[in-house]
């Protein structure tokens, strides 16, 4: 009984609000490329404008025109910390195709409009954030312990802050998300709120003929 | 015994008391209002007014020549702290400049220059912040670039032109930069007695071309002159123009004791150029070709330059900021002479002549002169305010005289300590001086600061000139040679702090530490560096006895302030190199043996790291 009322949920169309919340959800998709999905900001007596650095899903961005890459390769070097490249940063390759992937199968459930396709996609976006998440902490993590056993400077390996403030020797960092990342989000809740939507209609529709007999 | 001899204790007391009175006597400083008395100033307002907060930026840069130092010295006003120094015609260790292959090359066989009168790039009359030029006596000029500050070219010494003093005032969209002998000799160059000095010496005046888009000089003329002792010029502007002015001395053609021979005319000339005349005649093919030089003659080029009579041996002359009135100041004189531009156009027109010295033209001084103005004892030099006030500086009375164009009435006085020269008001030179202050550039300090022993500093005092009354501010002790400076709203100049990689198109720059390394070719061995924090690449090198070594150091730094320096120890060898800069140094390795090198510009926490060896068999 149980499965066969899930089965049928799967089958059921998605109305032209649940399709206008997907095609949303694909145009927030196409924001991502053109904002950053994170920042980390680090402040310095020396560096009062702080040394920016943005990380898009598909490059590394310094502030000051890329210069505060460069400024903090420099001074990471000290303490044997690997150089912050784009070739270091595997996910660079492939996360755009996978969101522009995503994006199309978002659509796709649009024009299909089944629940059982958005089902599908949300699921999927849900995995790929949760993973995208897991592989930047995992990243900064690397960073942070895996040092040069040769370096300058000697520090405790450490751990950058993934959301929030963290004070590291003489720099406050500052790592937060971004508009790329708020997009991320907004897509996510926008799939969920079409199957929202959808299950909430479609339960107003089971209900309300059995309202007008009783 | 000694009874009948008593000592004389009573005499000896009188003539003490006697003493102690007459000592009383002697007369002290005189109290007077205006004069050489040590001044002091209202502390509340002149500390207001100068006092910039830690972190907070001055209102304008000053730019002042620093003399027989050779450089130019960068002042920020109204706090005066030094800024900068700017080598110009003398090696400077401490950015290494003279050191380097192409700064050596610059400055040629002479590394001293005595540099006397800057002068910013204009448009229109007003500063554009692009270039500092800078003349000094060796027949040289310099421009600065103030994109970074640096020195980028110096021309000269130009052929026949010998003591340029009359220098390097630019015309108002900076078409030339001028030159004016101080020191007439024979041209072309050649050994005459100094007997026929007065009819075999000459004096030059030239005008240095200057590329607008890239400020490239170049010597466009010169106008052969009569041998007076060329001092200070001033463009003319707006309604004058096209028009030069020079200063001239010694036009008593003397030799010898000049501060007699030369001091006996009670009038001598400021000589009026008409140099898109000069430019026209050049254009046409006239004049003679005098050591590579095109130069031309005013007796057969007539119009080309007028004197206008100017007693007694003027030193400065300034054009009013609407071109109208040429201030001239004869330093043995009380009054300064505003003459009237369009009076000397008619008094040209008319032929309204009193004579000629070697085929150019007099002009009648009452014919030209609008007023003379009775600043005060050794007037020198004048600058303007916004609202048609006049400040002359007076070198003998050791103040300043604001007076009104057109009125001529002088309505205060503010003495300086000591001795002035020049004096700069905020963009003062200019056709729109922007008042609020002025320096004034004092040839002696006589200890108005913690003793340094005999040799001195020179005084440049701030004055507060936005009020009617002018109020001394602050007492700024500079490096010897102020003798002019100009005043610049900060705003004007834009400045970079990092040269960008990408305009780095040196053929021996390299940016990786994997291209670094040396290269031989016979005996020249050229050593391609890398300096980056906190190490060179490569860290040592060999060579033989005898090499001919290039180091080529790149700075692959791309952040503010990070400068590395390569210091050659036993080898006078002392570069400082800018972020994103190569510079080069050239030398023979004749001493066999082990040598250092190292950074020598603090750079980070490892600075101390930064170093290597060379290694000469």
């Amino acid at each position: 009984m149980q499965g066969s009322s899930t089965r049928r949920f799967l089958d059921q169309p998605i109305d032209r609000w649940a399709r206008l919340m997907l095609v949303a959800a694909v145009g927030l998709l196409v924001v991502t490329y053109f904002f950053p999905l994170w920042n980390m900001t680090m402040f310095a007596p020396q560096y009062r404008d702080g040394l920016r650095l943005d990380i898009y899903s598909y490059t590394l961005a310094g502030g000051n025109g890329g210069q505060d890459i460069t400024e903090i390769n420099v001074l990471n070097h000290y303490i044997g910390m690997h150089e912050l490249t784009n070739a270091s940063f595997a996910e660079f390759q492939w996360m755009p195709f996978v969101v522009g992937t995503l994006g199309l199968l978002v659509l796709r459930a649009a024009v299909h409009a089944t629940v059982a396709s958005s089902l599908d996609v949300t699921m999927l976006f849900v995995y790929f954030g949760a993973f995208s998440l897991w592989s930047f902490g995992y990243k900064l993590y690397q960073y942070g312990h895996n040092l040069a056993p040769d370096a300058a400077v000697k520090v405790q390996p450490f751990m950058p802050p993934m959301f929030g403030y963290r004070q590291i020797a003489n720099f406050e960092v500052y790592s937060y998300p971004r508009a790329g990342t708020y997009a991320m989000v907004g897509v996510i809740l926008l799939l969920l709120g079409s199957l929202g939507w959808t299950w909430w209609r479609l339960r107003r529709e089971a209900t309300a003929p059995a309202v007008a007999a009783g | 015994m000694g009874r009948n001899h008593r000592f004389p204790w009573a005499s000896v007391l009188a003539i003490m008391v006697l003493a102690m009175a007459a000592s009383q006597c002697t007369p002290s400083a005189p109290q007077r209002s205006t004069g050489g008395g040590a001044v002091q100033s209202d502390v509340a307002v002149a500390a207001q007014k100068t006092y910039v907060p830690p972190g907070d930026l001055d209102q304008y840069y000053m730019f002042s020549s620093g003399g027989h130092s050779g450089q130019v010295y960068v002042y920020g006003v109204p706090s005066m702290r030094h800024l900068s120094t700017i080598p110009v015609f003398t090696p400077y260790p401490a950015t290494g400049y003279g050191f380097d292959d192409d700064s050596k090359k610059m400055l040629g066989d002479l590394d001293w220059g005595d540099a006397h009168h800057p002068a910013l790039s204009e448009t229109k009359g007003d500063y554009d912040g692009r270039w500092l030029f800078i003349n000094e006596m060796n027949g040289r000029i310099a421009r600065i670039d103030l994109r970074d500050f640096k020195t980028k070219q110096i021309l000269g010494p130009v052929p026949n032109l010998h003591g340029n003093h009359g220098s390097s005032f630019v015309t108002p969209n900076t078409e030339y930069a001028m030159m004016a002998t101080r020191f007439s000799r024979p041209v072309p160059q050649r050994p005459v007695s100094i007997d026929r000095y007065a009819t075999d010496y000459k004096g030059i005046v030239a005008g240095v071309k200057i590329d607008p888009q890239s400020g490239e000089m170049s010597l466009g003329w010169e106008i052969l002159m009569p041998p007076f002792d060329y001092d200070i010029g001033d463009a003319g502007k707006l309604a004058s123009d096209g028009w030069m002015f020079f200063t001239s001395y010694n036009t008593e053609r003397a030799t010898g004791k000049l501060e007699v021979t030369a001091s006996q005319r009670d009038r001598d000339y400021i000589a009026a150029v008409d140099w898109r005349a000069a430019e026209k005649a050049i254009a046409a093919g006239q004049g003679e070709m005098i050591g590579g030089v095109r130069v031309l003659d005013p007796a057969k080029v007539p119009g080309l330059v007028f004197l206008l009579p100017c007693g007694k041996s003027p030193h400065g002359v300034d054009v009013s900021p609407d071109g109208n009135w040429i201030i001239g100041s004869g330093k043995l004189q009380g009054v300064t002479t505003a003459f009237n531009f369009e009076k000397v156009q008619t008094a040209i027109r008319n032929k309204d002549f009193t004579g000629e010295e070697d085929g150019i033209p007099v002009l009648k001084y009452e014919s030209i002169k609008d007023a003379e103005v009775p600043v005060g004892l050794g007037p020198l030099h004048t600058q303007f305010g916004p609202d048609g006030f006049a400040y002359t500086s007076l070198f003998l009375d050791s103040a300043i005289a604001k007076w009104k164009l057109g009125t001529w009435e002088v309505v205060d006085k503010v003495p300086m300590s000591y001795n002035i020269g020049h004096l700069a008001a905020a963009e003062g030179d200019t056709v729109s001086p922007d008042g609020n202050f002025l320096v004034g550039l004092n040839k002696l300090s006589h200890g108005r600061h913690l003793s340094v022993g005999p040799s001195q500093p020179e005084s440049s005092q701030l004055v507060d000139i936005s009020e009617e009354k002018m109020k001394l501010l602050y007492d700024a002790f500079t490096e010897p040679e102020p003798h002019y400076a100009q005043i610049i709203k900060a705003d004007k100049i834009k400045t970079i702090e990092v040269y960008p990689k990408e305009e780095n198109t040196h053929p021996l720059a390299v940016w990786d530490v994997n291209d670094a390394g040396v290269t031989r070719n016979g005996n020249r061995v050229t050593v391609k560096m890398v300096a980056v924090r906190s190490s060179f690449a490569p860290t040592s090198f060999e060579v033989n006895r005898g090499d001919v070594v290039t180091i080529a150091v790149t700075n692959i730094e791309q952040t503010t302030d990070e400068l590395h320096g390569l210091g050659l120890l036993d080898y006078n060898i002392n570069i400082v190199v800018d972020p994103g800069e190569t510079k080069t140094v050239t030398f023979t390795a004749d001493k066999p043996g082990v040598f250092a090198f190292y950074c020598t510009n603090f750079c980070s926490a490892l600075h101390q790291e930064m170093q290597g060896y060379m290694i000469a068999k």
